[in-house]
């Protein structure tokens, strides 16, 4: 038998050339070359973890972008864009940028004056052992869950779209972070992240600008779309291109969703939890050489996060407009994941809503292009997955090995602890992956798991830094309370679906108006607890909370420098576009 | 940003363009020359072509400006 058979199935959806294979192979040996290359750079525990705080801004800022663009996040929101329209761009708008901001210029100055190497480690400054404690487990749990679905997806897609075996995914692309982040820890990490960035829109590129032109620019895709999706009977045709004007009722839009889901549950807690707490994009910050490139590398990551949905909503959108049989020539509806990948699904040539990316690439992509495409694919799923490590690995080594299990545990041997962790975090990670090939429903539940502790986080956290009074009790008990309220009431979803109506406010709500509105209440019972159970408990003195808190830490000024210069005036230009976009879009 | 070594990560990027940009433009030279049979919709833009050449010469750039040559320049000749 051939080899190559083990490896590759010759029924895919596209199928590579040998130029796209060197395309891939030279991207593979390029990150593993800066991995040995970085590896002499990573002796000490600041090097290794902290990438030894000397980023540039513009370094960090793609960095903090490339760690979240995940091939999830490419190949997911496609997917969602063709699901639910244009209203998926408010992950990118509304649901990313207000947040970066507030990270810039509000928190940003606490992480950085306090000196923190994690997340966890400011709640110990602020709060204690106990914060420090729930959030560190939490977070190093659900990282290495997350990557292990995520590698699980990624095969899965690799293996619908290109034919790849799934092991050999799994492995050689699992094996690959594995060793540069191991080798040269978060400064190898972020290299390659900002390489990856540069590969992610260098290959996705082309699909929006090739399908405009076909589709005949914007008025003409939004014709098509109205078109199609009338032929098709569906509800709201017209909502698909709209980003507010069908929110004002849940029933107008296809996400189930008003206005209040998007502007409370998304843009001020899911978004402001994950931008400004999730550690996977503030440790890309934290490595910043000084203040002022701290709060730029954020507003730097915005002005890129506003243009993303140009390669991953369009393309979405795209697909609803432009995909159609060749020879028939009628519409091709593509279906959820588990109906697309499920045996009677391939055998009628089905194909689930995330494939659509990978579906417009082999559209317009000839020989060298689709090469291209794949390695952004892949370079994005590394890019995710080395973000999820290095941060796995330093909220290990610092918040539960150096503060629970050898708290006099010295540099040298944290460094080795963490090249150790980095191994160790990828292979659980593979585990999980295979546990959830063996049972597909796992996916949805960790990713919902995932929601469960950032939005509580947030409220943990903004108390902390903004009121002086939250006591170490208060921000614990707050924490486990918006945790456990969150986990309470997806359970409540779970056994009796007619609880949606209470938890989302409607029963036409979907998955991620669920998301949305579950995330709401958690942090607002997170804060009440908190506020409530500090006001019970005994503050911390003033001279306790210097660095740590709004008010008793003084913000280093920046010297001399000019308007042109200043992370205020490019915060503002940022946020103007920003509102330009919506109304545009409305 | 340097890493502390000689080598820039700009520098690696413009490696990375450059020639994955060079062998997908010799590749769409190639399809001119020998179009293939099945083609992709919008075949006759060639999109290969001014891709890879934008990609060739945004390597060439970030390749040449952040070489270690320049960048010891840069530095006044300190490694």
């Amino acid at each position: 038998m051939n080899l190559a058979l083990l490896f590759f199935s010759s029924n895919t959806l596209v199928h590579l050339s040998a130029v796209d294979l060197v395309i891939i192979v030279f991207y593979f040996a390029l990150v593993l070359g800066i991995g040995f290359y970085l590896k002499g750079q990573a002796n000490t525990g600041e090097d290794f973890f902290m990438a030894g705080r000397e980023m540039t801004a513009w370094v960090a800022g793609l960095a903090f972008l490339s760690a979240n663009l995940g091939s999830l996040e490419l190949m997911g929101w496609a997917g969602n864009s063709y699901r639910y329209g244009i209203l998926a761009a408010h992950w990118y708008w509304i649901g990313a940028i207000p947040s970066m901001l507030f990270l810039a210029l509000v928190m940003m100055p606490f992480y950085y004056v306090c000196k923190t190497h994690s997340v966890p480690g400011y709640l110990k400054l602020r709060f204690g052992v106990g914060a420090q404690t729930i959030s560190s487990i939490s977070f190093a749990l659900m990282t290495v869950l997350m990557s292990g679905i995520n590698m699980y997806a990624m095969a899965v897609v690799m293996k619908v779209v290109l034919g790849w075996n799934m092991d050999f995914s799994i492995w050689v692309s699992a094996g690959t972070v594995a060793l540069y982040v191991a080798l040269g820890g978060l400064r190898s990490a972020i290299f390659n992240e900002v390489l990856q960035f540069f590969l992610i829109w260098a290959g996705a590129l082309l699909i929006p600008v090739l399908g405009l032109i076909e589709a005949g620019g914007w008025n003409g895709l939004q014709a098509k779309i109205l078109q199609n999706l009338t032929e098709l009977h569906m509800a709201n045709p017209g909502s698909y291109t709209h980003l507010w004007s069908t929110l004002g009722n849940f029933n107008n839009n296809p996400m189930g969703i008003n206005w209040a889901g998007i502007v409370f549950g998304l843009g001020a807690v899911i978004a402001m939890g994950y931008w400004t707490t999730d550690f996977l994009v503030v440790q890309r910050v934290l490595a910043a050489k000084d203040l002022r490139s701290a709060e730029l590398a954020p507003i730097i990551g915005a002005a890129f996060k506003m243009c993303v949905p140009f390669i991953v909503i369009l393309p979405g959108l795209l697909g609803l407009a432009l995909l159609r049989d060749p020879h028939t020539g009628s519409l091709i509806r593509l279906v959820p994941a588990d109906q697309a990948w499920s045996a009677a699904g391939q055998a009628q040539g089905l194909h689930g809503y995330d494939e659509v990316l990978p579906l417009m690439l082999a559209r317009y992509c000839g020989p060298g292009l689709l090469g291209l495409g794949i390695t952004a694919l892949i370079a994005g799923f590394m890019s995710g997955m080395a973000g999820n490590v290095s941060a796995f690995t330093t909220v290990w080594t610092y918040d539960i090995y150096g503060a629970l299990i050898n708290k006099n545990a010295s540099d040298e041997s944290k460094v080795k602890m963490g090249r150790w962790v980095t191994i160790i975090g990828v292979v659980i990670s593979i585990g999980t992956a295979y546990i959830a090939a063996g049972k597909p429903s796992i996916m949805d539940y960790v990713q919902s798991l995932f929601s469960f502790f950032i939005a509580p986080l947030f409220g943990t956290v903004l108390l902390g830094m903004l009121w002086k009074r939250a006591t170490p009790a208060g921000g614990w008990t707050g924490l486990l309370a918006g945790t456990l309220s969150s986990v309470g009431m997806y359970a409540w979803v779970k056994l009796d679906p007619n609880a949606v109506r209470y938890v989302a406010l409607s029963m036409d709500a979907q998955d991620q108006a669920q998301n949305m509105f579950r995330a709401l209440w958690c942090c607002l019972i997170c804060i009440i607890v908190t506020f409530v159970v500090s006001l019970l408990t005994k503050p911390k003195p003033d001279a306790e909370l210097k660095d740590v808190v709004y008010g008793l830490t003084p913000i280093p000024k920046a010297e001399n420098v000019g308007w042109l210069h200043s992370p205020y005036f490019w915060g503002a230009v940022v946020f103007v576009i920003f509102i330009v976009l919506q109304i545009i879009f409305w | 940003m340097k890493s502390g070594g000689s080598l820039s990560i700009w520098f690696f990027t413009g490696l990375c363009l450059g020639v994955t940009g060079a062998l997908i433009f010799a590749t769409g030279i190639y399809e001119i020359m020998s179009p293939p049979a099945n083609k992709v919709v919008l075949y006759d833009l060639h999109a290969n072509v001014w891709w890879g050449g934008v990609l060739l010469l945004s390597g060439l750039f970030f390749g040449i400006y952040f070489s270690p040559a320049n960048e010891r320049k840069r530095l006044g000749g300190k490694p």
